[in-house]
């Protein structure tokens, strides 16, 4: 009994494992061309299903997510190249379908923000570091400035705190 | 200066608080269609008889409609919000003169002629999309949703989910009307 169970978790756990794309397994495709079959499961990762936008057009099982890989089968087969069939996409559903946006227009802020962000935060922390470093130099030449008489009356009077 | 820098922080929290504010109000389920100002991917296709022992031989040719306003309905029998938005569809082709034109996607032709004998036809043309094609050249993503067709035949608006009565008369309509003066 305990045998069995332990067998049924590990088919279950197996099963959560199957590839990704066993949802598009369903549709008969058939490529003479290994590099066409390669292209096709490969742009099938990249493309976004509008419908459950979470999921990739391999993943999906809604009907559109099906219609799209026919779609983008049958221009594969009439050989049809990657940026041809972004551009059939995106015409139609907008730079919102690819998950790597092309960079442009709309999408410039997109890829500039991060890289952005990221030189001001270094610049401001170069900043910092700089005012600090020269606010700890100014400290040093006060003390440095300081005559020997009085550098000698200040030991005298640690001294003093401390017999206290 | 330094009181500046201080507030510095404080303006870069409301900052992103706005977007995330924006963000909450913001429907992830409606894209903006590359379509709109652009040429409406011409339609040649069959027309779906209104009833199984009819039948239309002529196909429909979106250039037939040229110079006028027109709207595009994508809608299924299948569809659940498609029953909430039909009435509003209706009353839309009673209120304006204009070709309102249904798309059927992906559907049945029985389940579509049975839906509009029940439901009503306020469709000027009934097409026949059972494969989802013209769907596709549209960018339909979710049904229903409907466009409208300026007289130059540009896409100039594009409605995703059911039409309400707020999206109605608060939308629709007044684009309309706004349309066909600018038609003339």
């Amino acid at each position: 009994m305990r045998f069995s169970s332990l067998t049924l978790i590990v088919a279950l756990l197996a099963g959560l494992h199957a590839p990704h794309w066993a949802a598009a397994a369903d549709e008969l495709v058939a490529f003479d061309d290994p590099d066409q079959r390669q292209m096709y499961y490969a742009l099938l990762k990249e493309y976004r299903c509008l419908k459950c936008q979470n999921q990739n057009l391999a993943d999906s099982n809604a009907s559109l997510a099906g219609d799209l890989r026919r779609e983008i089968r049958d221009q594969i087969l009439a050989g049809k190249g990657q940026s041809d069939i972004d551009e059939y996409l995106v015409a139609r559903y907008g730079e919102f379908v690819l998950y790597r946006p092309r960079f442009g227009g709309k999408t410039a802020v997109l890829w500039i923000a991060p890289f952005a962000l990221l030189i001001i935060a270094l610049g401001g922390m170069v900043l910092m570091v700089r005012h600090r470093k020269q606010a700890m130099g100014e400290g040093v030449r006060i003390v440095q400035a300081e005559s020997q008489e009085q550098l000698n009356a200040r030991l005298e009077k640690a001294k003093r705190l401390l017999e206290d | 200066m330094n009181l500046l820098l201080k507030l510095l922080p404080l303006a870069l929290f409301a900052a992103l608080a706005g977007f995330l504010a924006k963000g909450l109000t913001l429907d992830p389920a409606e894209l903006p269609s590359p379509l709109i100002d652009k040429p409406a991917p011409g339609i040649v296709v069959a027309q779906l008889p209104r009833s199984p022992d009819q039948s239309i031989d002529d196909e429909f040719n979106s250039e037939a409609l040229r110079g006028q306003v027109w709207v595009l309905n994508v809608w299924a029998s299948w569809c659940g919000p498609c029953v909430q938005e039909h009435p509003y569809l209706v009353s839309l082709a009673q209120q304006r003169d204009l070709p309102l034109v249904g798309l059927n996607y992906k559907d049945q032709p029985g389940d579509a002629q049975q839906w509009l004998a029940r439901l009503g036809d306020p469709f000027t043309y009934l097409l026949d999309d059972r494969r989802g094609d013209v769907g596709l050249d549209w960018g339909v993503y979710g049904v229903p949703e409907t466009f409208i067709i300026d007289h130059q035949g540009r896409v100039r608006y594009k409605h995703v989910g059911p039409v309400d009565e707020a999206a109605l008369l608060e939308q629709l309509i007044p684009i309309i009307d706004d349309l066909q003066k600018e038609a003339g």
